[in-house]
């Protein structure tokens, strides 16, 4: 396997792991956080996919480093955005998820 | 003067300007408003500087710095773009007047409110003239934060929980689009569009990246089922907020996905007509879910749920002329711009006025404010596509194009949508034009709120009447 194709894989993985959190997680950092793997997945793919043939390729890192600027930016929002929420409505979760672990919590 | 016209290159001036108008607020809060009002008048300039300018020489490119591709930014417009422009123009100027008198009680929400707007129109100019796959992810990014952040400024709980899932559902749009990028660029070494309309073929290596950004643009446009996030958002947003939501932002995202169809053209029956279902499925769910609202701005918020399904019709008509079925949903997309920005203005009118909006409660609106009350009409009109308004037009374009290929259904599904928004439109009407029990306190509402709801909806019937110079533009750009 070459090593491009691992760091693509591996991408792909952190993706989904990220997905699933931001699914099924329901406190909020959690969601933010899981956004932040999920855009470190794709960073994987944009460096480490396309490396080792001819050396390096720069046109994937100045794209890297733009969307680390987007995605600090994206973060430091919706940290905001959750303070505000807890302070206003004392949960740091959406109403609906917390609907739905109330649901399952009767379920079970 | 011709050579301003020509010459000037537009495209600069369409970024440039709503961003220095942003930065100079910002830094400004005690001046923000009147910089932010003569920077929307200057954009609003600048972008028909720019349509005139497509009109006259076809379509205009700019390279950011004299850099070339990939290291450098290329920017570009054709009639597509133009025509996006112009409608963002409109809709911008006409949000920016009446905010200043709608957020002038709330001196402390003004000041955050024009830099968030003109950093919008920013990124949907720039998205509009985007030539690469990348520097689209960049201003729809843009676009999704400043359009978060302006829902939050409501400041209220709704408000709050709407924009946090406004905020993740547009991320998670958005690195799926990325997730796209990277796999293109990997297999074809470029990100420009029109290098890789030529190096794409068929297969697998389009397939895959197409379809994550397809889902993440469909995500974010809330086509139904994606579109659980629309209605809280925009519904609990202040009222030139919802405006430029539902009129713009959502179309931004439908035109990336517009243009990544024409790129790469892709032979997908199975996904065009899945993407018509979709649409029709959200025609009448939006329309049946706004029936049954009883606020006033979750009713316009469904409203557009419906609508936008509408764009989606142009998929599984793209067998015959594509004149008639892209250029239908083209026109849609604008007199929908035009129609929504005014309804949603004029349901801010109407609540400012009776201090609350529940529907039902609407208690003669009419005597007091009819220059609101017939805006709200002719966006009706428009959006339930009688003639001659913006909305007959793309409607009867769809329909035409369903006839020609003997696709009876979908001609259906344009024809009873437009009776159900109809139906929610009257139900609107009917109670401002009859007494209700409820109590209420009147407010005065400035004249000049309800002018600009009233040319806005003016705008979206005028649109059918200036069809046969608009349309053309569009040749050239169609697949």
């Amino acid at each position: 396997m070459s090593g491009g194709l691992l760091f693509a894989l591996g991408g792909i993985a952190l993706f989904a792991i990220g997905i699933s959190a931001l699914v099924l997680r329901p406190h909020l950092l959690r969601k933010i956080l899981a956004l932040n793997v999920m855009a470190s997945g794709v960073f994987l793919i944009l460096v480490g996919g396309g490396s080792g043939v001819q050396g390096v390729d720069p046109v994937p890192q100045a794209m890297v480093i733009t969307g680390i600027v987007v995605s600090v930016s994206a973060t430091a929002l919706g940290l905001a955005l959750v303070l505000r929420i807890a302070r206003m409505t004392g949960h740091a979760s959406l109403p609906e998820d917390r609907n739905r672990a109330a649901a399952e919590a009767k379920a079970e | 003067m011709t050579a301003l016209v020509t010459e000037t290159p537009w495209i600069v001036w369409t970024i440039a300007l709503p961003l220095a108008g942003a930065l100079a607020s910002f830094m400004l809060p005690r001046r923000s408003v009147a910089i932010g009002l003569a920077a929307a008048f200057a954009t609003a300039a600048a972008a028909a500087g720019l349509v005139a300018q497509v009109v006259a020489r076809g379509a205009v490119a700019h390279r950011i710095g004299g850099w070339d591709a990939p290291l450098g930014i290329a920017l570009g417009a054709d009639g597509l773009s133009a025509l996006m422009l112009a409608m963002a123009a409109v809709v911008g100027l006409g949000v920016s007047i009446y905010a200043r008198s709608y957020l002038a009680p709330t001196p402390e929400k003004a000041r955050a409110f024009w830099p968030l707007l003109l950093l919008l129109w920013t990124a949907l100019n720039g998205l509009f003239q985007s030539q690469d796959i990348f520097n689209l992810y960049v201003t729809l990014e843009l676009l999704g934060l400043s359009a978060v952040a302006l829902v939050a400024l409501a400041g209220t709980g709704p408000a709050l929980i709407g924009a946090m899932r406004y905020l993740l559902v547009s991320l998670f749009g958005s690195l799926s689009f990325l997730v796209g990028v990277a796999l293109l660029y990997h297999t074809y070494g470029t990100l420009d569009l029109s290098l890789l309309a030529e190096r794409s073929a068929d297969g697998l290596p389009v397939a895959v990246p197409l379809s994550a950004m397809i889902a993440g643009m469909l995500l974010k446009t809330g086509l139904f089922p994606f579109h659980v996030w629309l209605p809280p958002a925009h519904g609990s947003a202040r009222a030139p907020v919802s405006a430029l939501l539902s009129a713009l932002v959502v179309k931004a995202s439908f035109y990336v996905l517009l243009r990544l169809w024409f790129t790469f053209q892709p032979e997908a029956p199975g996904v065009a007509v899945l993407l018509g279902v979709l649409g029709a499925i959200a025609i009448f769910w939006g329309s049946l879910q706004a029936l049954r609202q009883r606020r006033l701005k979750l009713l316009v918020a469904y409203s557009t749920v419906a609508q936008l399904g509408y764009l989606f019709l142009a998929f599984p008509l793209a067998g015959g002329d594509p004149a008639l079925n892209w250029g239908g949903s083209v026109y849609l997309a604008l007199s929908h711009a035009l129609a929504k920005g005014a309804m949603f203005l004029a349901a801010g009118g109407i609540m400012m006025e009776e201090g609350h909006d529940d529907i039902d409660g609407l208690d003669r609106v009419v005597d007091r404010m009819p220059l609101t009350l017939a805006a709200f009409a002719l966006a009706g009109i428009s959006l339930a596509g009688l003639p001659p308004s913006g909305g007959f037009v793309g409607k009867w374009m769809l329909l035409q194009s369903a006839m020609e290929q003997g696709l009876w259904y979908w001609a259906l599904v344009i024809i009873v949508g437009g009776v159900l928004t109809a139906a929610y439109v009257f139900r609107v009407l009917g109670s401002a034009f009859t007494e209700s029990a409820q109590e209420h306190e009147e407010h005065a509402v400035p004249r000049v709120m309800e002018l600009t709801a009233l040319t806005l909806a003016l705008a979206a019937v005028a649109l059918g009447f200036v069809a046969p110079w608009a349309l053309p533009l569009l040749d050239g750009v169609l697949p």
